[in-house]
């Protein structure tokens, strides 16, 4: 289950060097970022674990470039995330991220080959052939028969399959994934998250999943544990590491 | 990414409707209320513009609006007539009185008396009667809904009788008359005529009416009768653009009746609002998920703005639609004032525009600053 990859090889993706992030002012400040060192490779499936609260979120967000993280280096896929506007960042999600929700985040009104596609309509291409293209990917994934079917209509494993094809339709090199198994029964979150790793795994992909679903952690190259806003931990191959 | 805006837009029809509904209602409201607005201050010039056959008034230089009368004396009559270019000039009577009717029940009407030669002022459209009866002696002309006021239900009666100043008052006709302000019957008698329907007063000329010769300007003709008589001297347009003026800016009429439409256009302005403000709300997570996977906050204002025409344009149509079948529904059948110029259909038109857009652009703050807690959840 747990492929094989060498440290030393790997082509890093993300790189975190004390990365800090503070949310408020005065009375109300939160530290939720405590100096976070990490380095994500590809070819891997990062997990991002830890207690409710303990920043994993924030993390995913600075990483992907949602949220500035107040002090610290943050480097993606070799672009330093402090130095380019945020109308650059915008961009550069688009072009190199994919995103995997909790609840899906699915545009309720389009069908599942629509939404689907919507990336590479961002990415300028034309509806038709936009929809063509991710109606192939849905149908490798097993959902060729559920194209045309609204988001009310598919299950919640259904759903974060189109969720999943979405994140992937225009070939990021980074996958990020807020607890994509949580909202799913057992069964359902553990065919998603070999899914993610047949699918969105790739040689040159990194694909980072939060969660704190102790029963996932198996599909894990490398955990990442976190507590009150630092990585405690970091294992690797089933071979732990303190900090 | 249009056809997302729009599918986003109509996906859920229930919710579509509910907004196109508040949109329509927002406008009928402002629509509807403006134009009652407007049919009132056009009473207010409703007395000039019944006046008709003359392009000019002339009237002491005090005057301010209509019911402002301040007599002139007979020889500037004269005087008028004296300007050149003047091709004739009439007297007009305007006043009011008291009407004593055949059950010793009293009722204030506003008196108008033509020049009894050529009845120049005198009403055009007749439902009842000949204008030239009002040759004979105290014979005078009632308008339409006046004569339903003071006789409910009853038929027009030729030589219908009541008393004002204690002179005997015989109807000879019915004619048309625009509303007035202050909805008193209307009567039209002859200049001579009035002088006994009125208590003795020095001076009795309320107004000169005049027409200026064939290829004179009004205008020019206005400013040499101001030169060589001292008095004011207006076109029927510029009168009751003074007189409506007035109304607006001395009395409290307006205030209080403006109020009312205020009130309706900020009605009008909250539903609309509101409902557009909670539709992109309800949309953040999904604009804010665009936005993650790559798309600049300027096609998301883009795909909003183009939501909020959408839903204002239709909510628009129907809402000035539903307003002018209003008007022509109560027009025919009741006392209210009801007016639909052309800039109350533009200015609605903008205000609902003006208010959809700013409510979504409003909302939309909180996708340009994304909070990953949008999006996240
Ligand atoms: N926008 C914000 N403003 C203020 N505090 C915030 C904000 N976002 C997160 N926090 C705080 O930062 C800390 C870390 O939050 P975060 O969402 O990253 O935790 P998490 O590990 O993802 O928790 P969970 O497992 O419950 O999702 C928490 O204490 C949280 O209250
Ligand atoms: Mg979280």
């Amino acid at each position: 289950m747990v492929r094989m990859t060498s440290v030393v090889q790997a082509k890093t993706v993300v790189t975190c060097r004390n990365v800090t992030k503070e949310f408020g002012q005065g009375e109300a400040r939160v530290l939720a970022l405590r100096g976070i060192d990490l380095d994500i490779f590809a070819g891997e499936l990062t997990l991002l674990v830890g207690p409710s609260g303990c920043g994993k979120t924030t993390l995913l967000s600075v990483i992907a470039g949602i949220l500035d993280p107040t002090d610290g280096e943050i480097v993606v896929l070799g672009t330093d995330l402090r130095r380019i506007s945020n109308r650059q960042k915008v961009q550069f999600r688009g072009e190199n991220i994919g995103f995997i929700f909790q609840q899906y985040n699915l545009l309720p009104a389009l069908t599942a080959v629509e939404n689907a596609c919507v990336p590479l309509v961002i990415g300028g291409l034309s509806k038709r052939e936009a929809v063509q293209r991710a109606g192939r990917l849905l149908s490798e994934m097993g959902m060729g028969s559920r194209l045309h079917a609204m988001p009310s209509q598919l299950s919640g494993g259904e759903q974060q399959r189109v969720a999943i094809a979405r994140a992937l339709v225009r070939e990021p090199k980074l996958v990020v994934c807020d607890e994509p198994t949580s909202a799913l029964d057992a069964h359902t979150g553990q065919l998603i998250m070999e899914l993610l790793r047949d699918i969105a795994l790739q040689s040159d992909r990194a694909v980072v999943v939060v969660t704190h679903d102790a029963r996932v952690f198996q599909y894990g190259d490398r955990i990442a544990r976190m507590n009150d806003g630092r990585i405690v931990s970091i294992e690797t191959n089933g071979n732990s590491r303190e900090l | 990414m249009s056809w997302i805006a729009w599918k986003m837009l109509t996906g859920d029809r229930s919710k579509y409707m509910g907004i196109i509904f508040g949109v329509t209602f927002a406008s009928l409201l402002i629509a509807q209320q403006t134009s009652i607005f407007c049919g009132l201050m056009l009473r207010t010039t409703s007395q000039i513009r019944d006046i008709r056959g003359a392009d000019i008034w002339v009237m002491d230089a005090n005057v301010q609006y209509i019911d402002d009368l301040k007599p002139l004396s007979d020889i500037e009559l004269y005087r008028v007539r004296g300007v050149s270019g003047v091709k004739w000039a009439v007297p007009l009577y305007k006043g009011l009185s008291r009407a004593r009717l055949e059950d010793g029940n009293y009722q204030q009407v506003i008196l108008i008396g033509v020049d009894d030669a050529t009845l120049v002022g005198a009403p055009e459209k007749l439902y009842e009667g000949s204008l030239s009866d009002l040759r004979l002696p105290d014979a005078i002309i009632m308008d339409r809904a006046g004569y339903r006021q003071l006789w409910p239900g009853e038929p027009f009666r030729p030589g219908r009788t009541f008393e004002m100043n204690d002179r005997r008052a015989v109807i000879v006709g019915i004619c048309d008359a625009q509303p007035t302000f202050q909805t008193f019957p209307v009567v039209f008698t002859r200049y001579t005529q009035a002088q006994r329907f009125v208590p003795r007063e020095r001076k009795l000329l309320s107004f000169v009416l005049a027409e200026a010769e064939d290829g004179i300007p009004t205008s020019e003709l206005c400013r040499r009768i101001e030169d060589q008589t001292g008095l004011r001297a207006l076109t029927g347009q510029d009168f009751a653009w003074k007189t409506m003026v007035y109304y607006l800016t001395r009395t409290g009429i307006p205030i209080n009746f403006g109020t009312t439409v205020l009130l309706g256009f900020f009605v009008g302005v909250a539903i609309a609002g509101q409902t557009f403000y909670t539709f992109t709300v309800e949309n953040l997570k999904q604009f804010g998920t665009l936005k993650a996977m790559g798309l600049s906050n300027a096609r998301i204002v883009g795909m909003i703005l183009l939501q909020a025409v959408t839903v204002g344009a239709i909510g628009y149509g129907l809402g000035v639609g539903l307003a002018a079948l209003f008007g022509i529904f109560t027009q025919n059948r009741t006392k209210l004032a009801f007016y639909m110029p052309w800039w109350v259909l533009v200015g609605t038109g903008a205000a609902v525009l003006l208010i959809v857009v700013v409510s979504s652009l409003l909302s939309v703050r909180r996708v340009i600053v994304l909070e990953p807690a949008i999006v996240f959840r």
